[in-house]
């Protein structure tokens, strides 16, 4: 029997997770009949296609636009490649040059009738050579986690967001020597919207700077460095979200990413992403994310920056509730899921502070196994730095009372600027402080019997329960058209990214589902 | 050792305490003491140079007696501190004009009713958060029926049709919208101000409204927290709403500046 600081009814948990699953399971079914230009364009990465050409188009997305073009992309890329390969001896990055210099002829594929199996044969030694890749990485992770250890949790989390790589480099190291465990790199507004991955270092953006495996490799270094100095791993998060959410994936595995923003329907709610495109796209992002042992941050606390708080809170939890099936399906296991939630409530609500601590340490209980992701007050950050601090206070007095995983750093500057180097500091700081300071609290402490806090939690999960039935009812596509998470409505056709969806041929394969999978 | 510069000084007090408009000086505890507080990074390690190196800008920006209370190294070679002066410098703050969007604020109720009464039909309205800027709070605060901080948004208004349509909205769709709903004001957040990105991206949509001939068929609005209205005249819009202004705010504006309009016609 699970024990609960909140007198929790796990049986409604238990069920309300079952109905999840079924919401889960209906998106499955249809997910499973399609593919995207980013998953295939993800294929060609793995297949070791990279670079760009002289107009600085990226090879893969060359290649991709290429086989749509001829109405091939319903049998796959790596059909594609496997008949390629049959046919030239080229590699694939030789056959995508070709097709950037317009040299390739598409004619010789037309009759070709490899299995299945030939086509596997033929990819195998690309197949490997990718896949333990992904894997020295995860082990070096690993190891370097063993040899220098980590900090305690719930972790650190800071940005960094200079829009210059070689900046913010600078920036995350002297985080980490202030304590920081993980650093985000914020990407460059509007990167989201992008059906490409840029390419190569980059100096310039907008609010953040471009998330590109160049970029990934020199924060890693940085990063890797730093920890070597400070003696704890110090891990690096970036952003699968948006257009290109499976490409960034398999960039993070393939460069040592620890952690990657990874919701199945943040894309739909706040980029206005169409709903087939993503969440075709999450479940091979979290497939690729599963298998290299990145954590995914689920994005349930932006839900609070549009809807209230206080009103809309089961929101978060239902959604959470999708996104640990979602995840499930896609092979990550429940220590992988930093399912999000946030401390959003208005400062001004007598007992709001009552309220985040019932809340987080529901969600705690029900994600026993979760590093949970805790977002800090944005909304009501007003740009009075002094009372940002304060509120910055109490948003981690609730993580360090209620065990978070992952906390990610309030800074006084919310709302003004892009962290400085000494609001990164005062933010470290105040957190080091009062974890140190509450450190046993939630072991100390229980809540009183129909007071306040036990009863705030029951009302959050009565009525995400509540909600899950109706979503399950109604089936998830029709629920965000009906604007059931965030306020936000969704049309079904609707939203960037649609046409780049496509339905499989009878001869489309894709081995790495399997690989990835049961592989690990 | 730091507290040592004088924060509990009884140094004498020998200056003008009474208030003079035409010399304005910040103020701690005493009219006319001139007390600033500061703080920022220097790219410099720890130590007494950097204390040095900190009080002579204070000196450098107008401030006597500047004291360096703390000072910590965040990383190898950069330094942050703060400080503490007494300010040389005066404002004349009798001579200051700053515009300021001329309207009467009216709450929900009388902004509906006012509508009602000067135009009698619905106006409509068409928000968005425009360019790259994926923040939907500023328009959302503004639009969205709930509203900000105790100030319903202007889809609960009865007399006002509003369309939020959301962010990373390119001006060229928020003016195609605006023409097909037939909007009697524009509405436009910008929260994302790096690189002053916003002003690019706020130019441009006047420029695009000009060229499609809409200039003068409807109201052109802009918001967001380093807005200000001084700016949005500047940029050619007809008003600005920064920090602390609300849907009720916008919505006065708009009504009353539509009815100044219309009867100038």
């Amino acid at each position: 029997m699970r024990e609960s600081k909140l007198g929790l009814d796990f049986n409604k948990v238990e069920s309300a997770r079952g109905m999840a699953a079924e919401i889960a399971g209906q998106v499955q079914r249809f997910v499973e009949n399609y593919t995207t230009v980013a998953v295939e364009r993800t294929l060609c990465r793995l297949m070791g296609i990279d670079g760009v050409d002289g107009d600085g188009i990226p090879l893969p997305n060359l290649l991709v636009d290429a086989l749509k073009e001829r109405g091939m992309l319903g049998d796959g890329v790596l059909r594609f490649l496997g008949n390629a390969i049959y046919l030239t001896g080229k590699r694939p990055q030789q056959t995508a040059e070709d097709i950037s210099q317009d040299v390739y002829d598409f004619s010789r594929h037309q009759d070709l009738s490899l299995s299945d199996s030939d086509i596997g044969e033929i990819l195998r030694p690309y197949i490997e050579q990718s896949v333990s890749a992904i894997k020295a990485r995860r082990q070096n992770r690993e190891q370097n986690i063993k040899r220098l250890g980590e900090g305690p949790r719930p972790y650190l989390y800071v940005i960094v967001a200079t829009g210059n790589i070689y900046e913010d480099a600078i920036q995350a190291q002297a985080a980490a020597r202030q304590g920081a465990d993980i650093i985000a790199v914020i990407r460059t507004t509007g990167q989201s919207l992008l059906d490409y991955v840029p390419y190569g270092a980059t100096t310039e953006g907008f609010g953040g700077t471009y998330a590109t495996q160049e970029n990934f490799r020199i924060m890693r270094k940085a990063l890797d460095q730093v920890g070597e100095e400070v003696g704890r791993y110090i891990r690096l998060c970036n952003y699968c979200s948006g257009l290109c959410m499976p490409e960034i994936a398999v960039m993070g595995a393939f460069e040592g990413l620890d952690v990657m923003l990874n919701d199945a329907l943040y894309g739909i709610l706040f980029r206005d992403i169409n709903m087939q495109r993503t969440l075709i796209d999450q479940y091979f992002s979290r497939m690729i994310n599963g298998f290299a042992g990145v954590i995914i941050n689920t994005g349930e606390d932006n839900y609070l920056t549009t809807a209230d708080a206080f009103e809309e809170a089961h929101t978060v939890l239902a959604s959470d509730f999708i996104n640990e099936q979602l995840a499930l399906i896609a092979g990550i296991p429940e220590e992988q899921m930093g399912l999000g939630h946030a401390f959003e409530m208005d400062p001004d609500m007598e007992n709001a502070f009552l309220y985040e601590l019932a809340q987080a340490q529901m969600t705690r209980e029900i994600f026993p196994a979760a590093p949970l992701k805790y977002m800090p007050p944005t909304k009501f950050m007003t740009g009075n730095i002094f009372k940002g601090h304060i509120q910055d206070a109490l948003f981690n007095l609730v993580g360090i009372w209620t065990g978070q995983g992952i906390q990610l750093l309030g800074m006084p500057t919310e709302a003004i600027h892009t962290p400085f180097m000494s609001d990164r500091y005062l933010s470290i700081e105040n957190a080091r402080y009062i974890f140190t300071s509450f450190k046993n609290i939630g072991g100390e402490v229980e809540f009183k019997k129909d007071g306040l806090i036990r009863k705030r939690a029951a009302e959050v999960l009565d009525n995400a329960y509540d909600l899950l039935e109706r979503v399950k009812q109604e089936g998830l596509f029709t629920a965000l058209e009906k604007g059931f998470f965030a306020n936000v409505r969704r049309p079904r056709q609707g939203g960037k990214g649609l046409n780049g969806v496509t339905r499989k041929s009878a001869l489309y394969l894709n081995p790495f589902i399997q690989l990835f999978k049961g592989n690990r | 050792m730091i507290m040592s510069g004088g924060l509990y000084s009884t140094e004498a007090q020998d200056f003008d305490k009474t208030l003079d408009l035409t010399r304005v000086k910040p103020y701690g505890d005493t009219m006319n003491d001139g007390k600033v507080q500061l703080s920022f990074t220097l790219p410099v390690p720890a130590g007494p140079e950097a204390i040095q190196a900190a009080k002579q800008l204070l000196r450098s920006m107008g401030m006597d007696n500047p004291q360096v209370v703390f000072s910590k190294e965040l990383t190898p070679g950069f330094t942050f501190f703060n400080c503490y002066g007494v300010l040389q410098h005066t404002v004349n703050y009798s001579t200051i004009h700053v515009p300021r969007v001329e309207s009467q604020v009216m709450d929900m109720q009388q902004t509906d009713a006012y509508i009602k009464e000067h135009i009698g039909r619905k106006l409509v309205m068409v928000g968005a958060s425009t360019g790259t800027d994926a923040h939907t709070v500023g328009i959302d605060a503004i639009m969205n029926m709930k509203g900000y901080a105790g100030h319903f948004g202007l889809e609960r208004y009865e007399m006002i049709e509003a369309h939020n349509l959301g962010s990373q909205v390119a001006n060229e769709e928020l003016i195609a919208r605006a023409i097909e709903l037939k909007a009697d004001a524009v509405l436009v957040s910008q929260t994302v101000t790096q690189k002053d990105i916003h002003i690019t991206n706020l130019s441009e949509l006047i420029e695009m409204a000009e060229a499609e001939g809409i200039r003068d068929r409807m109201l052109l609005v802009c918001g967001g927290p380093r807005i200000s209205h001084e700016l949005a005249k500047e940029l050619g819009f007809d008003a600005g709403f920064g920090v602390n202004t609300y849907a009720c705010d916008v919505a006065s504006f708009v009504a009353q500046e539509y009815v100044k309009r219309k009867m100038k016609k």
